[in-house]
């Protein structure tokens, strides 16, 4: 008999905003790449803390500055965040950051360097992150519904195996847990390259498959056929999707729309690091398909554990959010199991149907909302990497 | 049932993916169709890495590869059946 999720429970961190984090983060976050010393300084005297240096933030404009400030805001509102310490190079655009995250009534500080240096900015930074320290490390736990976590996917390294098994295992994930109020979120806007008349008609409504067909759309003309120097038969699929078996990237993209499911509509079609707004259920997020960026944007657009279905053994992991990942091939649980979380092996060898290897994932995803460190985590993957839009100023 | 060396997602598909290491020639496969867990045996011409794709039947120059009952692109060379099909003799239509 199938099993009810509707009452299962997680403990978990309540955040001001009613959202339910699963770590416990004090983050110290540089608004641009010359903050990183700063804030790295910050987080070597101060324990408990966590830096995410990146490379951007300084001369961007327009659409590309809009993307940097939402990733920036986003990674610190999330809920697996309990503080956040800002650095940046000047006032102005730290305190954009500050006043973003301020919004979901966590307790944010933001500090500039200019006219002032990294020796006093360290200093001042340090003693509000101590602060921030001893206060998040105080707040307890509370029991939350399994429902109330949003959970992202997109998967990497994928081959004929994660068609088979892996993805479907996330889609089985969805189909059960979407309808008790779950958020969900899948992208990759270049691997739907294949199945995007099959995605489009996964919308649950027409403007979410308007939105998406649109978003699709300008990736083809903005992206592909404005840069294209080949037929693309060197990037997609990558050369470890074809050493896995993947011949084409329509191929590729049947095996990578198996994590939608098979009941699961998505609601809406969101830009990157965006915030879905249209309440519980899945959304389609236009993203990059590499994954650390993939998953840096979903973190910003404030989902708290990913799932991440592997063939061939991407090890990728997220500074904020734990990445759980999923693999169905024998070979890469012979060669690189301390990876993998979820081993689902048994589809390929009929000794597990993809209802129990979605039970599986299910029972993971509680036990690391519960604190279970995930192999990425374990291992020190903190990929935090920035989506760039086009060159800076 | 033994554990299948060939997995097929859909029935109206023409080629499978192996899911064993270390497939030899020869090699008389339990192939199964995950749609409705029917099987049917198979064998294989070559030796063919896990995650590679077999045909199911003759297929030519021109012809569509159906795999998830969908078209993944179209054959630019011949596979006999139990041949592997990959790079060499199927290519995407996209471009």
């Amino acid at each position: 008999m199938a099993q009810d999720y509707s009452k299962t429970k997680i403990n978990a961190w309540r955040r001001e905003n009613g959202r339910v984090g699963v770590r416990n983060h004090v983050l110290i976050l540089p608004v641009d790449d010359i903050s990183n010393a700063a804030c790295e300084a910050v987080a070597n005297n101060v324990k408990g803390t966590l830096v995410v240096p990146h490379s951007y933030g300084r001369l961007q404009f327009g659409e590309d500055l809009d993307l940097h400030f939402r990733t920036i805001i986003g990674t610190g509102a999330n809920p697996n965040v309990a503080a956040v310490v800002v650095i940046g190079i000047e006032p102005e655009w730290t305190k954009v950051i500050v006043e973003g995250i301020a919004k979901t009534g966590k307790p944010v500080e933001g500090f500039s360097i200019e006219q002032k240096g990294d020796f006093e900015t360290v200093r001042q930074a340090g003693w509000k992150a101590k602060e921030y320290v001893h206060w998040a490390t105080e707040l307890q736990k509370e029991e939350c519904d399994l429902s109330e976590l949003w959970v992202s996917t997109k998967c990497g390294e994928s081959d004929t195996t994660t068609g088979l098994s892996s993805c479907p295992t996330v889609g089985n994930m969805y189909d059960k847990l979407l309808p008790h109020g779950l958020y969900g979120c899948f992208g990759e806007t270049s691997e739907i390259t294949g199945a995007e008349h099959i995605c489009e008609k996964r919308a649950a409504n027409p403007e979410a498959a308007k939105k998406f067909k649109e978003i699709w759309n300008a990736y083809q003309d903005d992206v592909i056929f404005a840069h294209q120097t080949d037929d693309l038969s060197d990037s997609q699929p990558t050369k470890g999707n074809i050493l896995g078996g993947l011949t084409t990237i329509e191929e590729k993209a049947l095996g990578n729309l198996e994590k939608i499911g098979r009941t699961s509509q998505y609601i809406d079609a969101m830009g990157p690091a965006e915030t879905p707004e249209k309440g519980p259920g899945l959304y389609f997020m236009d993203s990059s398909s590499a994954a650390a960026e993939c998953v840096t944007l979903m973190a910003a657009g404030g989902y708290v554990i990913h799932t991440f279905p592997t063939g061939q053994g991407n090890v990728v992991g997220n500074p904020i959010v734990p990445v759980i990942k999923i693999s169905g091939n024998p070979r890469t649980l012979r060669t690189m199991s301390e990876h993998i979380d979820v081993d689902v092996t048994g589809v390929l060898s009929r000794e597990q149907t993809i209802d129990q290897a979605g039970d599986a994932l299910i029972e993971m995803i509680v036990r690391t909302a519960n604190g279970r460190h995930t192999a990425a985590e374990a291992l020190g993957h903190r990929e935090f990497s920035m989506t760039k839009l086009y060159r800076s100023a | 049932m033994g554990k299948p060396h060939l997995l097929v997602h859909d029935k109206v598909d023409n080629v499978g993916v192996v899911v064993i290491e270390g497939l030899t020639a020869g090699t008389k496969m339990l192939c199964v169709v995950t749609e409705d867990n029917s099987d049917f045996e198979l064998t294989a011409n070559a030796d063919i890495p896990i995650g590679h794709k077999v045909a199911l039947k003759d297929l030519s120059e021109g012809d569509t590869a159906i795999k998830y009952g969908e078209d993944i692109g179209k054959f630019v060379g011949s596979a006999k059946t139990g041949d592997h099909v990959h790079t060499h003799n199927l290519k995407t239509k996209r471009w």
